[in-house]
């Protein structure tokens, strides 16, 4: 069996996140050649090629790949795809566009968001923002799969699979690239990062959020998430969502400060290994999940905090 | 312009859904159903742009039981236009949805299909980009904000690491993320010019498209519970314990 792993690369590089893909693919076993497209992607192929499990590195550094548009990088993968029996990434905002549209393409049902590989054509998924898991048998020919990275560990280094170049698709033209607003920040990325600190509505602004969140976050070189209603609200940025439609974590800590704890935002951090609560009302449902819970007034408690780690 | 948004109904957002204990499934029977919340959210658009002069007409459309009739109902008292319900008793994957919407599409030829990114019951975030594929069409994904102008649409679309927009050419298919709008109540006399508003019915077949499951669901199971710990009485007590667990 022979298995095409979509890379997760950007301007600066290969993500953490195609290591963690990686692993899932190589429970299903069998060769292991990872993708990696866009506009000077060769470092990030050169970094997948160290990866230990990976037998080749494809690289496509074509000008219509740069900026993920579903359709060229669809038709790349499609015209890849008869000397492979899978076709994996993970579950990334880029894979989650592309891979879909792949599946029909090649006319396969995709396996969302594994969170286990049971056997080469069995996993198991969450469904109802992971209130059940389900395990479900695809009976199509060839995969199309999707990996919450949160649920894998990172494939280690050790490798040194061939790097071969690639051409594009061609490019259908329907769509074109406008402009990025990519957030740049000295913090660690949610779903890398070791510790994770998110605050709720309870903050009460953005001003507040600011004032009391990031400077823990700076002094335990964690990464900052937010609920939902924090999001909505405009306390945060979208891209600090955590939950059933936001980004899934699973850091060795998370400090929840003023989140309630709805299910869906559970969905997106209850597999943590330690969990912190921060809370006035005692009641809330975020103390049911957390390993320590503190119940008292935020503005007090994270200053003190703050000072005491 | 004409407008087409599928809509699906699920268990409603508030619900706390029960695994069967014989690992069947999720117990659905007297359970609240209501519209995923991000069709919602792409009728909302759908009205918005027509509010705008963008569009003419709003058609929705759902795949699903009879019961499904109450939720192109919803969407009709919104301010959609009119309704088709594909009805259907079996659970239909993504790829068939997929497959019997663009069986709608080609008949009704819309400019614009609005799709909420992911139904809120199975999490699968396929239907809109499979539309997509099946139709030749481009495709905006976990979209922010829409703009069309003339034969094109300028759409935000959320992504991870803050946001991207990008121009596709219409027709084409936008999914919609939270963000994009907040979706309106229907008013009471709204309801009520609802009912009469016109809903054809078809089934499937009337597309020629196989809705056998090509995923074989095994077996559905409660997730691994996590206990809730201790709390702790202040500061100082919660920083020694993280010390000892090691994670600060």
């Amino acid at each position: 069996m022979t298995i095409l792993l979509l890379a997760e690369n950007d301007a600066s590089g290969l993500s953490e996140q195609t290591a963690k893909a990686l692993t899932a693919a190589s429970k299903i076993g069998g060769d292991v050649h990872v993708l990696v497209a866009g506009a000077g992607a060769k470092a990030a192929a050169d970094a997948a090629a160290k990866l230990s499990g990976v037998s080749k590195v494809l690289v496509a550094e074509d000008a219509s790949l740069t900026n993920n548009l579903a359709e060229p990088l669809a038709d790349l993968i499609v015209s890849l795809s008869a000397s492979y029996d899978v076709i994996v990434g993970p579950a990334t905002t880029s894979a989650k566009n592309v891979l879909p549209r792949v599946a029909a393409l090649l006319d396969v049902m995709q396996i969302s968001e594994i969170v286990e590989v049971v056997s080469a054509d069995t996993f198991k998924r969450p469904i109802y923002a992971g209130n059940a898991i389900q395990t479900v048998q695809s009976t199509d020919a060839k995969k199309v799969i999707t990996v919450r990275t949160a649920s894998f560990a990172a494939a280690g280094e050790g490798g040194s699979a061939a790097v071969e170049t690639v051409s594009a698709a061609g490019n259908p033209g329907v769509s074109s690239f406008v402009s990025d607003a990519l957030a740049s920040s000295e913090r660690p990325e949610l779903t890398s990062a070791k510790v994770i600190i998110s605050g709720g509505r309870a903050l009460g602004s953005s001003e507040k959020f600011q004032e009391v969140i990031l400077p823990v976050a700076d002094k335990l070189g964690a990464a900052v998430g937010a609920s939902r209603a924090a999001v909505d609200a405009g306390y945060a940025p979208n891209d600090w969502q955590i939950g059933q439609t936001g980004k899934v974590v699973a850091p060795d800590l998370y400090i929840a400060v003023g989140i309630s704890g709805a299910i869906q935002h559970l969905a997106g951090m209850k597999d943590s290994k330690v969990i912190v609560a921060l809370n006035t009302d005692e009641e809330a449902p975020i103390f049911q999940v957390a390993d320590y819970g503190l119940v008292g007034d935020l503005f007090d408690i994270l200053p003190e905090f703050e000072k005491k780690i | 312009m004409k407008i087409f948004v599928p809509v699906k109904r699920v268990v409603d957002y508030n619900v706390k859904i029960r695994v069967k204990p014989d690992g069947t499934g999720v117990e659905l029977a007297n359970v609240k159903m209501s519209m995923n919340p991000f069709d919602e959210i792409s009728v909302e658009e759908a009205l918005r742009l027509k509010e705008a002069g963008k569009a003419e007409e709003v058609v929705v459309v759902s795949i699903g039981p009879a019961k499904a009739e109450e939720t192109l109902r919803t969407a009709l008292a919104m301010g959609a236009d009119r309704a088709i319900l594909i009805e259907t008793d079996d659970a239909v994957e993504p790829l068939a949805v997929a497959k019997i919407l663009k069986g709608v599409v080609d008949a009704e030829a819309p400019g614009l299909i609005i799709v909420g990114k992911q139904a809120i019951d199975d999490d699968s975030n396929q239907t809109g980009q499979m539309l997509a594929a099946l139709l030749g069409s481009a495709q905006a994904t976990f979209a922010s904000k829409i703009e069309i102008a003339g034969d094109k649409a300028t759409v935000t679309r959320e992504v991870d690491g803050g946001s991207q927009t990008i121009e596709v050419k219409l027709p084409a298919v936008v999914t919609t993320d939270l963000r994009l709008n907040e979706p309106r109540y229907a008013s009471l006399p709204n309801i009520m010019k609802a009912k009469k508003k016109p809903l054809d019915k078809k089934s499937p077949a009337d597309f020629g498209v196989d809705t056998a499951p090509r995923l074989k669901v095994l077996k559905t199971e409660e997730p691994g519970g996590r206990k809730a710990g201790i709390k702790v009485g202040s500061v100082e007590e919660l920083v020694s314990s993280l010390k000892i667990a090691g994670v600060i």
